[in-house]
């Protein structure tokens, strides 16, 4: 069985599923219970400064988008971060730390920017024997309208100064948690770097209304009759994670800054890609809270599966493998055309291939009397519309066409050769190829 | 106190209970949560194989996604469009030879979409809402007949209602309904049903119902025309084929018409009154033959038999019908014949030969078998009452196109009409389209 130990920043955890700074980790019982179910770590939800205790609403927190079967794709909340007392979490952090010596426990934060509120938690966290902290910049709901969470994920400058104290009055890890609530990934992943940031971990939720009460005229969740904008999470949201994960281990004033991926990872196979785009772990939370925490025995025996199919020993071996395949569009490789082919042997004859084609793409399906459904190859330019819609999985396919045939489409000559648009004749900015 | 095992015919086998639990509905209907289940699993497949399937073309992709997203009400309407009998239709056709035997699903996992259980779940809402969905069009003037109140000539009634025509339905039976209320098992259609549905479909307005009526007694085909601007006949197959079998006994009580019993079980208002054998044979291979045999064995009597004179791959009850018999412990015999019934005084055994094709001809082998039999029923179809004077095929009133029969101004439709598969669903097809044409044909634009 392949080894899922990882090492993140220095920190060992036996295996690379975290829970994320969450309602599933705001208390030592949950917390306990995580980690004898098999997590490999928690991001403890986050704790405020001193004083009075933080003020939850007292109606519905979250909502929710569903898949066919009611599956959940998408749950959004305006839960604000804990409401408990400081010193009760800080002890608790404690506790369950000293016991369970092997796994990871990062400390979230999330207080006012001003260097003394920096000052005055960051040793009170440091006595707890936790492993790191996480900054939270990234709640887009309730805080962000006091100046914290995305409010200051927002400004790479308060990123980059809040990191910098961080460092200076905390001796382990800094983790700086993103919002997505931003155009451009890069420039807060960057403020952090330069802030002195030993990761990045992201996304955090991205703001929603997930669905409007027709009765009442109130989004949902509705607070007697009102309702407001929430942090949306969970599988519908993992593409735009992914993206923005790529972004980060791509660009060059980033590259090999140790991202902690976050958003919709859902089974090991989500894990898995987060891995390939170049994090060092992932963090889950609407998974969890959609199932309990025992879906992390799947995470677990399903990467060991896959890891040892593929001859994986670590999580390093794969580590950031997709990283270089991820490009420009401009680069994609114009010379590389392929067709759909259906597997008439697994067609169930739905036509939703052939509707999708017909109405919407490129009239290359044809249908028979017989509900045969064929494709055009003179009409095809492998949308991949087809394969998408299709229930049966693998029953189309897109297959390259073999270089020095014929493109019935357009009728030229398949080349072998790579050429993407920067070179491409139709376009105005081309550069000579040499 | 009377048991499976009482010999004889016998009333009250099963107490009270048993019997009503016996004869609920065969499948509850789903709730709104099962519903949404069921509904999720439409892939919604272009030009849908089920639509092509279902003889009424209701379209069921759009029906189901309606329900899926939470309108009921107008997956029903959707349902009504085609098929205004679809809450029967719900209840009895053989879907898994129809609609879901076309299913995608059915080919990709062997579990179709359960389309005739979600029909009932949209139609049930309407109805139970006591909701027309139609109106009526300005009055035509027009007063047509329509002679059968079962599937097809209420079908046709109502469509001629909803274009603005006055219709009069006469019927031969006490009750509007046909073979809904008379001839269709009681746990197909529990709570009185056919009957609620013939209220519901009656509220459109202007269809009036004379009931005890038959054609050829009271009513005169040559007065109907006369009378009325249009005639539509839906008399259905009233008479029943004879067996051709030395009985011996006395043979009034021990062989009878299946639908009979049929009837007799529907229109009763206590199952503990009804007699039962304590061994009951049907002969036949239809779904009447499986109706009756189930209902006997539900009744109570201990030893139920199907005896078919050809093989399985001959029986029309579907494979679903079949199973259904022999889930509820019906024996199915294939290959067999009746030869005599036997018995002194009340019958005691019916005695069946063993049959062979030869030559393409259904021939006795001379191997006899013998089964005790208290109760003989024979479902080995029906036939028609009268042709009232039109032109017959194959012993049925031949028709072109949407029901015109050789007279003009006579269309017919459902079983006494050629051509057609006998089920409900199609009599209503018949019923509606015969409706299109007759409107068609008397405002000029045929």
């Amino acid at each position: 069985m392949a080894d899922l130990t990882t090492d993140f920043l220095g920190i060992k955890s036996p295996n690379p599923f975290w829970l994320a700074s969450a309602p599933p980790t705001d208390k030592e019982y949950n917390v306990r219970r995580a980690f004898e179910a098999g997590w490999g770590g928690v991001v403890w939800k986050t704790l405020g400064g001193e004083g009075p205790p933080i003020v939850n609403v007292n109606g519905p927190r979250y909502g929710v988008i569903y898949g066919a079967d009611r599956r959940v794709l998408g749950i959004n909340n305006i839960e604000l971060i804990t409401d408990r007392d400081l010193y009760t979490n800080l002890e608790e952090i404690k506790r369950v730390k000293a016991d369970y010596p092997d796994r990871a426990i990062i400390v979230s934060i999330m207080v006012p920017c001003e260097e003394e509120a920096w000052k005055a938690i960051l040793p009170l966290v440091e006595d707890t024997g936790a492993d790191g902290i996480e900054l939270n910049f990234g709640c887009p709901h309730g805080m962000a309208e006091r100046g914290m969470g995305s409010a200051v994920g927002q400004v790479p400058e308060y990123i980059e100064m809040v990191t910098r104290w961080c460092k200076q009055y905390y001796s382990k890890p800094v983790i700086v948690k993103l919002t997505p609530n931003i155009t451009d990934i890069r420039k807060p992943a960057a403020a952090a770097m330069r802030g002195g940031a030993d990761a990045v971990s992201l996304i955090n939720t991205i703001n929603s209304i997930t669905s409007v009460n027709l009765d009442t005229m109130s989004p949902e969740p509705s607070i007697d009759g009102k309702g407001t904008h929430g942090g949306y999470c969970g599988p519908a949201v993992k593409p735009i994670a992914m993206s923005m994960v790529s972004e980060i281990a791509r660009n060059p004033e980033t590259a090999g800054l140790p991202i902690s991926g976050i958003g919709g990872v859902t089974t090991w196979r989500d894990a898995a890609e987060y891995i390939t785009l170049g994090c060092g772990n992932v963090q889950v939370c609407t998974a969890a809270m959609t199932y309990g925490f025992k879906i992390v025995q799947e995470m677990i025996s399903g990467l060991s599966q896959w890891m040892d199919e593929k001859g994986h020993t670590s999580i390093q071996d794969f580590m950031g493998a997709a990283v270089p395949n991820t490009t420009d569009w401009q680069y994609l490789n114009l010379n590389y055309i392929a067709k759909a082919q259906i597997n008439q042997d697994d067609c169930i004859s739905c036509g939703r291939c052939y509707a999708a084609c017909e109405d919407t793409s490129h009239q290359a399906i044809a249908m028979s009397e017989d509900r045969t459904f064929t494709v055009i190859d003179e009409e095809c330019v492998a949308c991949n519309l087809c394969v998408d819609v299709c229930p049966v999985e693998n029953c189309i396919t897109m297959v390259a066409m073999e270089p020095g045939t014929i493109d019935p489409r357009t009728g030229k000559v398949v080349e072998k050769d790579y050429a993407n648009w920067t070179t491409h004749p139709n376009n105005p900015s081309a550069t000579a190829a040499e | 106190m009377n048991s499976p095992y009482t010999t004889g015919i016998a009333a009250s086998r099963l107490g009270a209970d048993e019997l009503a639990e016996n004869f609920g509905d065969l499948h509850a209907p789903f709730d709104a949560h099962e519903a949404s289940v069921a509904a999720d699993r439409c892939y919604f497949c272009h030009d849908a194989p089920c639509i092509t399937a279902c003889p009424t073309d209701i379209d069921i992709p759009l029906f189901i996604r309606q329900i899926a997203t939470g309108t009921p009400e107008a997956a029903a309407k959707t349902i009504f469009d085609q098929n205004i009998l679809g809450g029967m239709c719900a209840r009895v056709c053989p879907t898994e030879d129809l609609c879901e035997q076309a299913c995608v699903r059915e080919l990709a996992e062997g579990k179709p979409v359960e389309i005739g259980r979600l029909q009932r779940f949209a139609t049930d809402r309407v109805m139970d809402q006591g909701v027309m969905p139609f109106t009526r069009a300005a009055p035509s003037g027009k007063k047509i007949a329509v002679v059968g109140a079962g599937p097809a000539g209420l079908s046709c009634a109502h469509r001629l209602a909803m274009l603005g025509h006055d219709v009069t339905v006469y019927d031969a039976n006490p009750k509007a309904g046909g073979l809904n209320e008379y001839g269709i098992a009681a746990y197909k259609s529990t709570d009185d049903f056919a009957a609620r549905e013939v209220d519901w479909l009656m509220s459109i307005g202007g269809i009036e119902i004379k009931t005890n009526m038959a054609l050829g007694d009271d009513l005169k085909i040559d007065d109907l025309v006369g009378c009325f601007a249009a005639v539509f006949l839906a008399i259905g197959l009233g008479g029943v084929n004879a067996l051709g079998l030395t009985v011996q006994g006395e043979q009034g009580h021990v062989v009878s018409d299946a639908v009979d019993f049929i009837e007799e079980l529907r229109q009763t208002n206590d199952l503990t009154d009804l007699h039962i054998g304590r061994n009951v044979v049907v002969i036949g291979g239809g779904m009447t033959a499986v109706d009756a045999a189930v209902q006997a064995k539900l009744l109570g009597a201990e030893n139920v038999t199907i005896a078919y004179r050809r093989g399985r791959d001959g029986m029309s009850a579907s494979t679903y019908e079949q199973d259904l018999a022999t889930s509820k412990g019906v024996k199915l015999l294939f290959n067999l014949q009746p030869k005599a019934i036997r018995g002194v005084g009340d019958a005691t055994e019916i005695e069946l030969e063993y049959t062979k094709v030869d030559d393409g001809k259904l021939v006795g082998t001379g191997e006899m078998r013998r089964l005790p039999a208290d109760q003989v029923f024979r479902a080995i179809g029906q036939t028609l009452d009268t042709d009232a004077g039109l032109k017959v095929e194959g012993r049925k009133i031949a028709v072109t196109g949407a029901g015109r029969t050789s007279r003009a101004g006579v269309w017919a439709g459902g079983d006494c009409a050629a051509g057609g598969d006998d089920l409900t669903v199609t009599a209503v097809a018949e019923g509606r389209d015969a409706a299109m044409d007759i409107h068609s044909t008397l405002m000029g634009d045929a």
